[in-house]
């Protein structure tokens, strides 16, 4: 009786703790327009007060016509992103065309759910043009919630940008100005502008952005740099 | 219902417990549950590898010594294995997991060259399929407990690799894992920033530093290493090399004793 | 019909140690239509014949896409081909998944031969009525690849098969020495005109009927239809024919037997006309 209560009170004299999680930060970023859409996310990969390293993009090329921002912990963006690209052969050889915007949004929400109890940590954000040619952002949460919006922040910084869209995009919080349609170049713009805000004040966001435009000529991507440090 | 010393079981069992938060039955939402988590802690353990690219190749380093626990017990442990001509890995942390990991890719190289087709691992391929276990083991709650740096040449280009155990990886000019990433890695990455090109050279004297700088200042590492320089001509493991240390100023240094 | 004691099964062999059930699924791929594969230094195309089975329905696809730097052209069972293919396209999606690495022409060919033979060699089973030609690009450069129900699978430099192919290898044969040179026109160029050389002579190439796959280096695997072909069409018309088409393979007698066996001979098989094939 004595013995076995010293073993189970046993505990090993060095104990690490696992946890299958990390967050390796990153923000993304997109925003519709009536003929495009863009998505932008920085390029720093960390984990803690560490900088693993300063030329990760988050932004994926899914079709030549959609493209994916993710974000959160950094072994899940890259099972998440690598699934995706293989669902979307898949279909692509199975029907003899890219999968539409729409379509792979939906198809995402059912992969993250089917992990709903194991969650991919992911912040996922789908931009792209509808088959009418418009653009159009699907935003997620990591268990697969979607919903189709025209502009929205996701990581580490969006409790920064997304008000900051509010005013500038969705024109909330101004008396007497009704919100315009943004062109392409304005956008860009913008988005230089809120990120290089958000990384003097997130330690998770920084080195670089990449700014991916998709409109009916395809995407092209630009990369413009943030504070380093 | 009663228990096995005799006193008499709880009031209810099953129900919720007053002041505490109630768990639904076969629900995976008990975050007390630890009982899938197999192998919570290393025992043998490397420490860092540190690793960087110079024009035409990719130099890796790895101290020799195996600790258990605080104890310098193993002190001829070789961290480095060379894949084939083309790839080195570099491995911190368990040391046993490290060996099973060894076997799994011997085995394949081994079979590779059996099929004789002139394929077979590439610095990227061996990345790939390193993340791919260790992000595996991860979400079996089984994990590999360690982190690995992939050197090598990929298309004549040099290659540089990291994953850990859960399954991040990414790919960097220059790479250091563990207490490295704090203590080398800047100093490498200032190399590097004011000279990109280096020089084989210069990446074998900066990598010699730097092993140098984790044996003054990581109280796991040992002042002799392993270093492997890779290029498109192969792969060249040098040492166990001893590092020349100088400790005259050790005993200024006081508030330790 | 009882016709031979020999051929019930793919585990029963005939005296002269042949398996006639093996013989009679390569017979299927020689119902399908034609298909052309070949290869220069920098690239591998395929070139096939599209058949309608009839007036009602379009004309069925050729060539498959299995990977960016992968397709396959088929003769013999449709539906035998799509099952490969789907394997294949699985192959393929591993060695991605796993290595991040598109897997090279000669192992996927390799697993497909593997998966091929099981059914030569159980009772109660029938091996796969279609022979792929296998084009794609790696790092060892180009390749085409024919593979057989019977298992077995070759390395090509330029390979035919399907209906009256041998028209189309014998011009192969004829021009072996210039194809690793060819730029890509002239390699088309010549794909076609040993897919004509297996027409009758009433009937021609057109954009309806005829299908394009090319792949290089750095560049996927694109499969031409209709009115992207007719650019290569145009570059061949007018050309005189080779001398005549050799008279055709389908319905001869596979080997001669060896007589000193004694053994009763095999009979012949008779050539199927249903046109499930393409």
């Amino acid at each position: 009786m004595a013995s076995a209560s010293v073993l189970s009170e046993y505990k090993a004299p060095i104990s690490a703790h696992f946890s299958p999680y990390d967050f390796n930060g990153g923000t993304v970023l997109a925003i519709a327009g009536n003929d495009f859409a863009l998505i932008a996310t920085d390029t720093r990969l960390s984990q803690g007060f560490a900088i693993h390293s300063r030329e990760c993009p988050k932004t994926f090329t899914l079709t030549n016509n959609t493209i994916l921002g993710c974000c959160g912990f950094h072994g899940d963006v890259l099972t998440l992103t690598k699934t995706l690209a293989a669902r979307l052969q898949i279909f692509e050889k199975d029907h003899n065309k890219p999968m539409p915007t729409a379509s792979i949004a939906a198809m995402l929400s059912t992969i993250l759910y089917y992990r709903r109890f194991f969650p991919y940590y992911t912040h996922n954000v789908v931009a792209g043009l509808d088959e009418e040619g418009k653009g159009c952002v699907y935003s997620f949460d990591p268990v697969g919630c979607y919903e189709k919006e025209s502009f929205r922040a996701k990581g580490s910084a969006s409790a920064m940008l997304q008000p900051l869209l509010d005013n500038q995009i969705g024109g909330k919080n101004q008396n007497g100005y009704t919100a315009q349609s943004l062109t392409s170049t304005q956008c860009v713009a913008l988005v230089k502008d809120v990120f290089t805000s958000a990384a003097e004040r997130d330690i998770y966001t920084g080195d670089n952005i990449i700014i991916s435009v998709v409109n009916k000529d395809g995407i092209k991507s630009e990369k413009f740099p943030l504070r380093r440090d | 219902m009663m228990s096995i010393n005799g006193s008499p079981g709880p009031l209810w069992t099953g129900g919720p417990i007053p002041g505490q938060f109630y768990n639904f039955p076969g629900g995976k939402s008990d975050s007390n549950n630890t009982q899938r988590v197999r192998s919570v802690n290393p025992i043998v353990t490397g420490t860092s590898v540190l690793a960087v690219q110079f024009k035409g190749g990719v130099v890796i380093a790895a101290d020799t010594l195996g600790s258990y626990g605080s104890l310098a017990k193993y002190r001829d442990l070789k961290r480095l294995l060379k894949v084939n001509d083309t790839t080195v890995i570099g491995a911190a942390g368990d040391y046993a997991d490290f060996q099973y990991m060894s076997n799994i890719i011997q085995q394949q190289v081994i079979n590779d060259e059996v099929i004789n087709d002139g394929f077979g691992y590439t610095p990227k391929s061996v990345h790939c399929l390193l993340t791919r276990i260790l992000y595996n083991r991860r979400s079996q709650f089984n994990p590999l407990w360690n982190t690995y740096i992939i050197a090598g040449i990929e298309e004549d280009q040099p290659y540089l690799g990291y994953v850990d155990k859960i399954g991040m990886a990414y790919e960097a000019p220059s790479l250091a894992c563990g207490f490295g990433a704090y203590v080398a890695l800047p100093i490498i990455r200032d190399a590097l920033e004011k000279k990109p090109d280096i020089s084989k050279d210069e990446a074998v004297a900066l990598i010699d530093r730097c092993m140098k700088l984790m044996y003054y200042r990581d109280a796991r590492a040992l002042n002799k290493y392993q270093l492997a320089v890779i290029t498109k001509d192969g792969v060249d493991i040098k040492g166990p090399i001893i590092s020349e240390t100088n400790w005259e100023v050790a005993h200024m240094i006081r508030g330790y004793e | 019909m009882f016709r031979n004691q020999y051929d019930n099964d793919v585990t029963v062999w005939s005296p002269q140690g042949r398996i006639h059930q093996l013989e009679y699924a390569m017979e299927a791929v020689k119902q399908g239509s034609a298909c052309v594969g070949m290869k220069s230094k920098t690239h591998a195309i395929l070139v096939a014949l599209k058949r309608a089975p009839s007036e009602l329905s379009a004309h069925q696809k050729k060539i498959l896409p299995i990977d960016d730097h992968i397709a396959v052209s088929i003769a013999g069972l449709t539906a035998d081909a799509r099952l490969l293919c789907n394997y294949m396209r699985n192959e393929c999606l591993n060695s991605r998944w796993a290595y991040n690495t598109p897997l090279s022409v000669s192992r996927l060919v390799a697993s497909v031969g593997s998966k091929s033979q099981i059914p030569t060699q159980r009772y109660g089973r029938r091996p796969f009525g279609v022979g792929l030609l296998v084009a794609g690009y790696d790092a060892q450069g180009p390749h085409i690849y024919q593979t057989c129900p019977s298992a077995n699978y070759y390395d090509c430099k330029a390979m035919a098969i399907g209906a009256r192919s041998q028209s189309a290898r014998t011009y192969l044969e004829k021009h072996l020495d210039v194809f690793p040179d060819c730029s890509l026109d002239e390699l088309v160029k010549h794909g076609l005109r040993a897919l004509r050389d297996t027409l009758p002579q009433e009937v021609d190439l057109t954009p309806k009927n005829c299908s394009i796959g090319i792949v290089s280096k750095d560049t996927k695997f694109s499969i031409l239809d209709d009115d992207e072909v007719a650019p290569f069409l145009a570059m061949i018309e007018g050309e005189e024919r080779s001398v005549r088409p050799v008279q055709e393979e389908v319905g001869q007698p596979m080997e001669a037997d060896d007589p000193s066996s004694g053994a009763q001979p095999d009979p012949l098989v008779a050539a199927a006309d249903e046109t499930m094939d393409q």
